[in-house]
């Protein structure tokens, strides 16, 4: 059993949780991932690692409301304990290798995080800075009700630019325009990280191959075991079949064949069920759970 | 009783088992056993146990039933076989004891299996539990995988006093017992369980959630964690799919995918959470043991369901049993068929699939008649939902992890047949892992010399 150690409510639908998981705490790497399972009936929900503390041994999960397990997950308390925790899964992030450090060192490197794609890029901007890599970040939200870690991200980023759809803070637009109009202002980059829904990594792809300007993504599809074993992550990147569980997470997005990818993330729901999470959630979720359809 | 016929094993009724999830075949009663055994001949020279992979002393313990010494036929049993109520149900008797059995010659084989899964069922509804080494020698070993290979390696060492750990990626122990054989061919709390619980009971830990090669690597278990040698018992790895148009819409799974859903995952049953898709009309594609086991799958969760292969049906490489339970049920063989493309909707979800016929031409590199495509025979046929059972390919988490570990041009991880030596000092090897998918029975067999192999090495250190 997994304790949870500390849990927040970050947003509107979105919680962090502690969880004390001694093994994967002591080995996890920015990039990777882990499964949790919240109990005998629970699905096997694949959740990206948000930062670790490998002295406390906990490793950091940031949870938002997609279906019926991710609800049950986060009506956790501190105190309770999740059934099931496996990791670190996924390859880790190529910029957070030690190996890869002088050479990352040369990059000038811009980060853009949507929604709950804020979580995943934390510990990348953060390991970097701690190896003194000073990096951009562009955080797009909806709305400024599902913003959260602006303090801690401007704590380890170079520049942090913050985009809303509805303006309600900082930038008017959403990841794509604030990108836009950094370029327009002669801001240049030579490496860019996208993570958050699909669509929106799907569009930040599309306007870094127009600027010519090298994009790493990091897909999460519909999985299931995790290790290799059940092939329900695959995807085409490049014209090949990929399996974003030992393959990935992180693909070249100029690669990535994100309407397919799109497509299979809506396998299991049924038109009932979008309509009634639609309902349940009004406008906190915006798609890139690969369930509730927002992302069509 | 004419003894040239076996005692008939009571089933389900086909037509009420293809609605449920419920084991098929019901196995002997004390009285149908104690018949069956009469019907040995006790060979001196028994070549049923040169068929079996892990060499049960087959006579010894037919005997004992025989004589009504369940027990004692149990404790036979067990000196060889770790999982004996799982190999009673699963393993390939046709081809390995039944097949040499001296009855054959002239009538029907003795039903070793049916009898080996007698007496392990009396023994776990009488509480008897496989005797545990009398005392520990102080060496640990770790086994990679709670698989079939696995746990033999593990109960092995066990009775030999190692102190054995057991790393076990999924929730779950029990590997493919769990995740691939459905519920209805092999019960999961009832044998799988009771069988894992039995390996426990000689003094093995079992660690579920740790993934080899992410978790922790073979080389930290060795220098940190005080393991003096490793079996890596991990199993197959990535299904394989055709390369044709349309494998990547929604309503096309491996079975591997389908079958976790609905064993390990449990979708069929109510309450749990996993999804699982039901569809309508379900086209299975492949010949295997797995591709039966999708098929009466697919079938139970109410579909119309295919196989579709591209040989004949002499050259299905599922047991003649599974082939015979799934016709029964009602699944349709199109034989001598293979998909060119899977039709696509404008959602992105299977319309149905183009097939072309086939006939069998030349014998090829296997000796099996290759099958050569019929020109303009391609028709179509509707359906929702496709799996593939094309086999798969080796994982490569633990063989790019681990330091001068060899894998072969399939990147299977080579290892000796006889002592499952890898070319790493203290690794050992074994199962799917070594020879790409192949049978329960068979990985035993792996675990099973690994462990003799491992004992060799240790004991001369």
């Amino acid at each position: 059993m997994y304790p949870i150690v500390r849990k927040e409510v970050l947003a509107d639908q979105i919680v962090l949780m502690d969880i004390k998981a001694p093994m994967v705490a002591r080995k996890c790497l920015p990039g990777q991932f882990i499964i949790a399972k919240t109990d005998e009936i629970g699905e096997r929900i694949p959740l990206t690692i948000c930062d670790y503390d490998r002295e406390a041994e906990t490793v950091t999960i940031v949870v938002q409301t997609i279906g019926a397990g991710t609800k049950r997950m986060m009506d956790l308390n501190e105190g309770d304990e999740l059934m099931d925790f496996v990791g670190p899964l996924g390859c880790a992030s190529e910029l957070c290798e030690e190996k890869n450090l002088e050479e990352t060192k040369q990059k000038k490197i811009l980060f853009v995080a949507g929604g709950l794609g804020i979580a995943p890029v934390y510990p990348q901007v953060k390991w970097l800075h701690e190896h003194g890599v000073e990096v951009d970040v562009i955080m797009g939200c909806r709305n400024k009700d599902l913003l959260f870690y602006i303090d801690e991200m401007k704590a380890v980023a170079k520049n942090v630019y913050v985009a809303t759809d509805d303006g309600s803070y900082g930038f008017h637009g959403n990841g794509c325009a604030q990108l836009q109009a950094l370029y327009d202002e002669g801001v240049r980059y030579d490496q860019c990280v996208a993570i958050g829904p699909m669509i929106m990594m799907k569009f930040t792809a599309l306007l870094t191959k127009k600027l010519e300007i090298p994009t790493i993504v990091s897909m999460n599809p519909i999985m299931v075991d995790g290790t290799g074993m059940c092939g329900a992550c695959r995807l085409m990147v490049g014209g090949e079949v990929k399996f974003a569980c030992v393959d990935g997470p992180e693909f070249d997005g100029h690669l990535v064949d994100f309407d397919q990818a799109m497509a299979r993330q809506q396998q299991y729901k049924t038109a009932e069920g979008r309509a009634k999470l639609a309902y349940e959630e009004g406008d906190t979720h915006h798609g890139g759970c690969g369930h509730c359809g927002g992302d069509e | 009783m004419d003894v040239l016929k076996r005692v008939p094993v009571r089933e389900q009724e086909p037509q009420v088992r293809a609605k449920n999830f419920e084991e098929v075949c019901y196995g002997y009663n004390e009285e149908e056993a104690v018949a069956e055994a009469e019907r040995c001949l006790n060979c001196k020279n028994a070549l049923c146990m040169q068929g079996c992979p892990v060499s049960i002393n087959i006579p010894a313990f037919i005997q004992e039933v025989k004589n009504r010494n369940f027990e004692e036929a149990y404790q036979i049993i067990s000196q060889s076989s770790a999982l004996p109520a799982v190999c009673g149900r699963v393993c390939p008797q046709e081809s390995q004891c039944e097949g040499k059995c001296i009855r054959g010659f002239k009538g029907e084989p003795v039903s070793i299996g049916k009898l080996e899964r007698f007496v392990a069922d009396w023994a776990r509804e009488n509480g008897i539990k496989p005797k545990k080494a009398e005392k520990m020698n102080g060496h640990k070993v770790a086994v990679i995988g709670s698989g079939p290979a696995g746990l033999t390696c593990a109960g092995d060492l066990a009775k030999l006093g190692y102190e054995v750990t057991i790393f076990e990626a999924l929730h779950a122990a029990g590997g493919v017992l769990v995740y691939g054989i459905p519920e209805f061919r092999l019960p999961k709390d009832k044998v799988v369980a009771a069988e894992v619980e039995n390996v426990k009971a000689l003094g093995v830990k079992i660690e579920t959630n740790v993934v080899i090669g992410k978790s922790i690597t073979i080389d930290e278990l060795i220098e940190e964690e005080g393991f003096e040698a490793v079996f890596i018992g991990s199993g197959a790895g990535l299904p394989k799919f055709m390369g044709i148009p349309g494998e990547q819409a929604n309503g096309v799974f491996s079975a591997n995918e389908y079958l976790t859903r609905n064993n390990l995952m449990k979708a069929f049953q109510e309450g749990y959470e996993t999804p699982i898709s039901r569809g309508n009309k379900v086209v299975v594609v492949g010949g295997g043991n797995v591709a039966m086991d999708a098929a009466r799958t697919a079938l139970r969760l109410g579909a119309e369901t295919h196989i579709v292969y591209r040989r004949s049906e002499a050259e299905l490489p599922a047991r003649v049993e599974e082939v015979h339970h799934a016709k029964e049920e009602g699944v349709i063989f199109d034989l001598l068929q293979n998909p060119t493309e899977i039709l696509v909707d404008e959602n992105g979800w299977v319309k149905g699939i183009k097939i072309i016929k086939m006939e069998l031409g030349e014998p090829d590199a296997s000796g099996r008649r290759r099958p050569v495509e019929v020109p303009g025979s391609e028709y179509e046929i509707e359906c929702d939902t496709v799996i593939m059972s094309l086999g798969t390919s080796p994982n490569p988490l633990i063989s790019s992890t681990t330091e001068g570990l060899d894998i072969n041009k399939w990147k299977c991880i080579v290892a000796e047949e006889a002592t499952g030596a890898t070319s790493k000092e203290g690794v050992y090897a074994g199962g799917d892992a070594v020879t790409g998918a192949a049978t329960v029975i068979l990985a035993m067999g792996a675990g099973k010399a690994a462990a003799a192999g491992i004992h060799e090495y240790l004991s001369n250190k």
